[in-house]
């Protein structure tokens, strides 16, 4: 009995020391599909995001350029920040990304490269502006095309970008402009005739950006609450009333009103004081689509107007605080027209 | 304007300039499936069926927007809820009407399908009554299951 025992605790130290750990180690297989494959593509081939898989891009970047990416991300231009991963599930997911390339991944010296950042300007805006920007903001479209046509395997990166400026170090980005990106439109400068001090100077400039205040690009909306309320003087049925009479005074299309629980319960047992008006200007949804297809969050546009200790009450879930869960600040302008749609409709119904 | 009463109901965001900026990582929820737009539709709704849940309504955007001349790939809204939960929520929580039933935004890319919704884990912080965080923990978690069947994970 007692030789069983020890048979048995043994075994289970076995366990506990050496199979254990091996469960609870994160897989970075799991996590990249969970977290990354949506816009990186489930093979790194990208789409919305960075084609991970390339290598020549894939080849140039250390795995603490990936891992600090992952972590801080690139505020205003939708690559969010994972703060909920631990070190541990980070790591896992560079290797899983690392995987892909036969090549060991390239360490950077962390010292600044010095450089003369007036030329390094002359320089950027004869070689770097025209793909990313005069200021470095990057490409139009955030690389948000999904569901439309593509045309370029990728947007040029808002290398003004806090994210990246805390990720790259200066030897990646020079190594990045020596080399240049087979397969992107990133060429050689090297090849283009650039001296390597010319190079430095350019280096010089980019992280200059650094200490320019925050570009739009870059921004997230700020918001007091997630949902718009206003009390209305009037019974449901009349706001509901009112509420339509706005939206198309808006110039909206009216797509239904239901009541909240009408799908969920049988006929004719529906609350009747909790009510839902569906709107959507299409023309304004098609521009929106443009930018980010992910939008349909707020879609349709609606208005709930619902009884509660017996008063009536208009609500709308806010736009500029769901402006901020897609981290793109090319649909700041967007989200901020429609509040002050919803705040002008939210007036106008309960006057 | 000044009439609107904006109920301070969620944490106000400070620091959001770039840079100090948090970005909300995790607020959206979202896959990708290597089927095309039917297949991936179908499987949604199974997925959503088998997790327990109600489907309540599909909006089909791309239909109304093809009907008015503008171009797009199939877009769809699915509609779901538990009926337990839409009838008991909304009377202790009227706040949170403007978030229900849950949703998820599904669309074609090519030949493959996105999915996307809001990480109803979010709605803590707009909501912080403890006495809702496990919902909204089990919607989170019911949402990842959704998207793993549909996946075909």
């Amino acid at each position: 009995m007692a030789c069983f025992s020890r048979v048995a605790c043994g075994a289970l130290l076995y366990i506990s020391v050496s199979i254990l750990p091996a469960l609870a180690a994160p897989d970075g297989t799991e996590l990249y599909k969970r977290h990354c494959a949506v816009c990186h593509g489930q093979d790194g081939n990208g789409g919305v995001g960075v084609p991970l898989a390339l290598p020549s891009f894939l080849d140039s970047v250390s795995d603490d350029y990936l891992a600090k990416s992952i972590r801080i991300g690139r505020p205003g231009r939708v690559m969010p920040a994972f703060k909920r991963l631990s070190d541990a599930e980070v790591n896992a997911v560079v290797a899983h990304v690392r995987d892909w390339s036969k090549q060991p991944a390239p360490t950077y010296a962390t010292t600044r490269i010095k450089g003369d950042t007036e030329r390094g300007d002359k320089l950027y805006q004869q070689h770097c502006a025209a793909c990313h920007g005069a200021r470095g903001e990057g490409g139009q479209g955030t690389g948000v095309t999904m569901s439309r046509p593509r045309d370029l395997p990728i947007i040029a990166p808002a290398i003004n970008n806090p994210g990246f400026l805390a990720s790259a170090t200066d030897a990646f980005i020079k190594a990045t402009l020596m080399e240049g990106r087979e397969g992107t439109p990133m060429y050689s400068f090297l090849k283009a005739g650039l001296t390597e001090q010319d190079i430095d100077d350019v280096v010089a400039f980019v992280r200059a950006f650094g200490d320019l205040p925050p570009d739009a690009s870059a921004s997230i909306l700020e918001a007091e609450s997630a949902v718009l309320v206003q009390e209305s003087p009037y019974s449901v049925e009349e706001t509901v009333a009112n509420v339509k009479n706005a939206i198309l005074g808006a110039n909206f299309r009216l797509i239904r009103t239901q009541y909240l629980d009408q799908d969920f319960v049988a006929e004719g047992k529906a609350n009747k004081k909790r009510v839902l008006v569906y709107a959507c200007s299409f023309s304004f949804l098609n521009e929106a689509l443009k930018v980010d297809p992910r939008i349909g969050l707020f879609l349709p546009c609606r208005i709930t107007i619902a009884e509660h200790a017996g008063k009536t009450q208009v609500m709308i879930a806010n736009p500029l605080r769901l402006s901020a869960m897609f981290n793109n600040a090319e649909l700041n302008e967007m989200c901020k027209k429609m509040y002050g749609i919803y705040m002008a409709i939210l007036e106008e119904a309960t006057l | 304007m000044m009439r609107v009463r904006r109920l301070l109901m969620g944490i106000v965001f400070t620091a959001l300039a770039a840079g100090a900026a948090p970005t909300f990582a995790d607020e959206l929820i979202m896959a990708r499936v290597p089927t095309a737009f039917p297949e991936a539709m179908n499987a949604l709704q199974e997925a959503i069926r088998e997790q327990g849940y109600k489907l309540a309504r599909v909006q089909r955007i791309d239909v109304g927007m093809s009907k008015l001349g503008y171009e797009t790939a199939q877009y769809r809204v699915v509609f779901f809820g538990k009926p337990e939960q839409m009838e008991r929520l909304p009377k202790r929580y009227p706040e949170l009407i403007p978030f229900m039933p849950l949703k998820v935004t599904i669309f074609a890319e090519l030949d493959e399908t996105l999915l996307v919704t809001m990480n109803p884990a979010t709605l803590a912080t707009f909501f912080p009554d403890p006495a809702l965080t496990d919902t909204f923990k089990a919607w989170e978690e019911d949402v990842y299951q959704i998207f793993a069947r549909t996946r075909g994970d």
